[in-house]
């Protein structure tokens, strides 16, 4: 598959941490130095949230095809990914627990067509909130867990299972626990689905103890959080600790408390999947600088037959 | 806020005063009291109209599930379980519009689960 038209080079160059955000737009962006001048200890993975695998519905007419499209599309990228993460909202949610585990297979059958040699996974509400993750270990494994990759501690934090949407006193202390051996100034990603932080709490777009987490994390100089759930590209900071929200792969929703109600953004036929996309991050050889790319899916071409994505 | 017994909650933007309580008692007797239901996915009435200096005791009951009953500018947030009437006291100050949503995910329309407190001057 070509290189889709529609990539938007939005580069940011960030540090974890303290080290001050700069936005591609205010002069400070570089291209992505992977191909050329980048160490060779560098390594990137990517980032897709909230692919709702199962919505029908006018915001995506295309929602059968978009997450083969998404595959598709990380596939053709010139050099693969160490790992994908996807950061919550898998399915989308089904009162028919047998329709919610069908969901979950046939979305498995179908990333399982990703080249990259590993894929990482978390709940979003949809997947979790009204069986408290059941369905999701059943087919993903644990809600919450860390992993260490090429000197970065990654650690996935579980604020869905909670149908109140919280993190929990459990788990916040598995989490003390996990870090607690790690320097101060040792990198660490967070993934998790709702942002941890009060991004618009008149949305849902919070954690109900999403503050302890934060209280915990500040704990660590080099910190930096990618999320789901608000199905946009959005950019933040608590103290040290910088947040990034990623694109979603089924409908765009509108800036945070832009208008009076929270609403799917109308389908643009003439811009096809504007607004949908995924993410790739950069990590140079230092470990402590990140560089994001957005992803978008406009202009992919259509997605392939769906034997491409295996029988379900 | 919640498991406390009496609520205490104030929105200087929204100009408002809530007291929230999950015990019956404690209400004076010319407040006036506002039914509301919550089910999948809707409160009714969606829209709670108060005017300018009037206190309102909403009574909210569960029709299906537990729902949530939030109001992030009041800082109000109780869960509305099945069998109970969840008390929660409103003095409007001034006009203005207050969101409220659905605060427990309850299914494929919890988004959509959600009204405004609309006080008149």
């Amino acid at each position: 598959m070509s290189e889709p038209k529609g990539r938007r080079e939005f580069i940011q160059l960030l540090g974890f941490g303290g080290v001050v955000f700069a936005s591609g737009l205010a002069g400070a962006c570089t291209r992505l130095t992977r191909k050329s001048g980048g160490g060779d200890d560098d390594f990137f993975f990517v980032q897709l949230s909230d692919t709702h695998w199962g919505f029908k519905g006018p915001p995506n007419p295309e929602a059968a095809d978009t997450l083969r499209q998404a595959v598709q599309a990380v596939n053709a990228l010139p050099q693969q990914p160490d790992f994908i993460v996807f950061t919550g909202d898998l399915t989308h949610t089904t009162d028919d627990e047998a329709e919610r585990r069908k969901r979950m297979r046939e979305f498995k059958a179908i990333v399982d067509g990703l080249k990259a040699p590993v894929q990482r996974y978390m709940p979003g509400e949809h997947d979790a909130s009204l069986d408290h993750g059941k369905a999701f270990e059943e087919h993903f494994g644990a809600t919450h867990y860390s992993f260490d990759h090429k000197g970065i501690h990654f650690a996935v934090i579980d604020n869905v299972s909670d149908p109140e949407g919280a993190i929990g006193g459990a788990q916040i202390d598995w989490l003390l626990s996990d870090l607690k051996p790690l320097p101060a100034g040792a990198p660490i990603v967070v993934f998790t689905h709702r942002p941890l932080f009060d991004l618009a709490p008149q949305w849902d777009w919070a954690t109900k103890d999403g503050s302890k987490a934060i209280d915990l994390l500040q704990h660590w100089k080099n910190v930096t959080v990618f999320y789901g759930h608000i199905h946009q590209e959005h950019h933040f900071r608590t103290g040290a600790i910088a947040h990034h929200a990623a694109q979603s792969l089924i409908f765009p929703l509108p800036p945070p408390l832009s208008q009076p109600k929270r609403a799917a953004l109308p389908w643009d036929p003439a811009h096809p999947r504007r607004g949908l996309g995924f993410r790739e991050i950069s990590v140079d050889e230092s470990r402590l600088v990140l560089t994001l790319k957005e992803d978008s899916l406009e202009g992919v071409g259509p997605a392939q037959p769906a034997a491409a994505g295996g029988s379900y | 806020m919640r498991g406390r017994s009496w609520i205490l909650a104030a929105s200087l933007a929204a100009a408002l005063a809530v007291l929230g309580a999950r015990a019956p008692s404690g209400f004076a007797a010319e407040e006036r009291v506002i039914a509301v239901s919550a089910e999948r996915f809707k409160f009714t009435p969606a829209v709670i109209e108060l005017k300018a200096g009037e206190t309102v005791v909403l009574e909210i009951t569960s029709l299906d599930r537990k729902h949530g009953f939030q109001v992030p500018d009041l800082n109000v947030d109780e869960s509305i379980e099945p069998g109970k009437v969840t008390r929660v006291r409103v003095t409007a100050a001034k006009a203005g519009t207050i969101p409220f949503h659905c605060s427990v995910f309850c299914g494929s329309g919890h988004e959509e689960m959600a009204g405004e407190i609309v006080v008149k001057p």
